[in-house]
């Protein structure tokens, strides 16, 4: 937008939010950083968020074909990844300690066609070019009202279903094994937890961009991950960590000519990055002996 | 069919093949396609035996970052790409000896480096007044027909070095891929060599994302190699079969792109190479890891 600040904030905010489309970026970003880091701090956990990013990249040809089609792009976000999310689920059950050569070779040849898939939608809808841009980087103008109201009508009952799973999926991720000899159906909650995810990846997709995901998927869980281990102030210091970024992204978009893209990967990176060097000092300092890093849980588990 | 009839068939695509090496865009885009080709699919057979699908995947975020980092300072933009890509390969390679980091690291650093990346294209199409607009899908997905003279004699002189490096260290490199504890003890640089391919792998990078673009090149580098590997279980035949495959979905990506013009190439290129990977599947594996390693010793 590069508005320019005036330095009176008071009057900055009143101006940024007389803009109607501003309000709305801010509600739907509000939005997707509560559901992106809630579910990103069980993916985080789960050692999933290669499975996240790929969601992520499958939902580009959803929004460009939905583009060229002629119908709302949340809906191509959604449709792509919550089938994305069914096929994974429907794979063979393979978690990272058995990840072999192949596996990742398939990965990387379903999202590289994914993507290929989405220029040819793209290419197919013609004089879309900044478009495109904006579907893989994000952008703050342009989100409606309905948008704001199909993401709230899918954060709520993906919310709703994450809590009610929330006990035995804790259990599932930490120790599978454990889990499934005390009778948790593992993998139909890790099923489930993957077409959260892709609801989750799509909502994502839509502030950031379909390749930018791991800034709100990923960076605010990881560093609540780095800061504790509990599980009920991780997820609340992992939404904190979401919001801010997409408020000061969004911000500082509306104030500068840098898209949003940008700015809520920079905020958010700054954040795991100032955690890190906590947490490597906080264990020079011996003062958290007892748990190293919770991102640890599941190699412990495993060995 | 009938003798007749199938010159008749063969008749009318030899001289639509021939209309098409009219073009020179098309001699241009075969020439420099089938060396970078040739590149990616030795470079990606190691990239795929060495599970390091997403290393290729990271250094094409930073070969987009690079390009624009260099078109925002007034550079060629595969000054930036190369100086990036194998920067950046060099740093993975040296940090990954010694503690190998979690996807989460590696995930949340490069999505911070394709962040920055869109903050030097918003800089470079804001400060300069002469930039195009196709500039960034060019760089995500290529620009295959494109390529100018110069380009092509430019991308055929990397693509022999390259080659010429790969082969170089590919016996030493196949050995500590396979087993890296016995490589070490038998006097193998396991760690240095590591870091050499990794470097490689970023000048690939670099060289394969103007045919294909940045956001599929791995793409171009891991489904040849996983489908030749899945067809031999013999690791040289595999390493040349790769380049071969890779070869293959250029062509023929080329061929369908020029008969349809609808169809982007780099999506021609990329469908063709995950549907070799795909029909790959119909073979039963026999490639295990055992079996390399046998065929690997006995050689």
């Amino acid at each position: 937008m590069g508005s320019g600040l005036s330095w009176d904030l008071t009057y900055d905010f009143q101006l940024m939010f007389s803009y109607p489309f501003m309000v709305n970026a801010f509600r739907a970003g509000t939005i997707v950083a509560v559901i992106a880091a809630t579910i990103g701090w069980f993916m985080v956990l789960r050692r999933q968020s290669f499975a996240g990013h790929t969601l992520a990249v499958v939902g580009f040809p959803g929004a460009a074909a939905a583009t060229w089609l002629g119908v709302a792009t949340g809906y191509g976000y959604f449709g792509f990844c919550v089938a994305g999310a069914l096929v994974i689920a429907a794979l063979p059950q393979h978690t990272a300690r058995t990840a072999s050569a192949e596996q990742s070779a398939v990965i990387g040849t379903v999202q590289a066609f994914a993507l290929a898939c989405g220029y040819l939608f793209v290419s197919l809808y013609k004089g879309f070019l900044s478009g495109m841009t904006n579907l893989l980087f994000g952008t703050i103008v342009g989100v409606t009202d309905t948008q704001v109201l199909v993401l709230l009508l899918s954060a709520v009952p993906c919310l709703a279903v994450l809590i009610a799973i929330g006990r035995p999926l804790l259990f599932a991720s930490v120790d599978p094994d454990l889990a499934r000899a005390r009778g948790v159906p593992v993998r139909a909650v890790g099923a489930l937890f993957l077409v959260l995810l892709g609801v989750a990846a799509a909502g994502t997709s839509q502030v950031t961009g379909s390749l930018l995901v791991f800034a709100l998927l990923v960076a605010p869980a990881a560093t609540a991950h780095k800061l504790t281990t509990r599980p009920s102030v991780g997820i609340a210091a992992s939404i904190a960590f979401a919001l801010l970024a997409t408020w000061i992204g969004e911000t500082l978009a509306f104030f500068t000519v840098y898209p949003i893209g940008f700015w809520v990967t920079t905020v958010s990176f700054a954040g795991y990055l100032a955690a890190s060097m906590w947490r490597v000092f906080a264990d020079r300092a011996g003062r958290s002996p007892a748990v190293s890093a919770p991102a640890a849980a599941p190699a412990e588990a495993r060995s | 069919m009938s003798i007749q009839s199938q010159a008749v068939a063969v008749a009318n695509p030899i001289s639509a093949l021939a209309d098409m090496l009219a073009h020179p865009f098309i001699v241009h885009a075969l020439v420099a396609g089938t060396a970078i080709a040739i590149v990616s699919g030795l470079v990606g057979y190691f990239v795929v035996l060495r599970g390091q699908v997403f290393a290729g995947d990271a250094l094409g975020h930073v070969a987009y970052t690079g390009a624009f980092a260099a078109l925002a300072v007034g550079l060629d933009l595969r000054i930036g790409m190369f100086a990036a890509t194998v920067g950046a390969g060099l740093v993975l390679g040296l940090l990954g000896g010694r503690s190998i980091a979690d996807d989460v690291t590696i995930g949340t650093v490069f999505s911070w480096v394709l962040g920055l990346g869109v903050f030097f294209l918003a800089y470079y199409t804001t400060h300069d007044s002469t930039s195009n607009g196709t500039a960034n899908v060019n760089v995500l997905f290529g620009s295959m027909f494109g390529i100018s003279t110069s380009a092509m004699w430019a991308a055929v002189a990397v693509a022999v070095v390259l080659v010429v490096a790969m082969l170089t260290i590919a016996r030493p490199l196949l050995f500590a891929s396979i087993d890296s504890a016995v490589a070490a003890a038998a006097g193998v640089p396991v760690r240095a060599l590591g870091a050499l391919f990794l470097a490689l792998v970023g000048a690939t990078a670099a060289e394969a994302s103007q045919i294909v673009g940045a956001l599929l090149l791995f793409g171009l580098m891991a489904a040849p190699a996983a489908a030749a590997r899945r067809l031999t279980p013999d690791p040289w035949r595999a390493l040349w079969l790769a380049a071969l495959l890779a070869t293959g979905s250029v062509w023929t990506g080329v061929v369908i792109s020029y008969a349809a013009p609808t169809l982007p190439v780099s999506f021609a290129i990329m469908t063709v190479a995950a549907a070799l990977y795909a029909g790959s599947f119909l073979r039963r594996a026999s490639t295990t890891a055992d079996n390399v390693a046998v065929r690997a010793g006995v050689m």
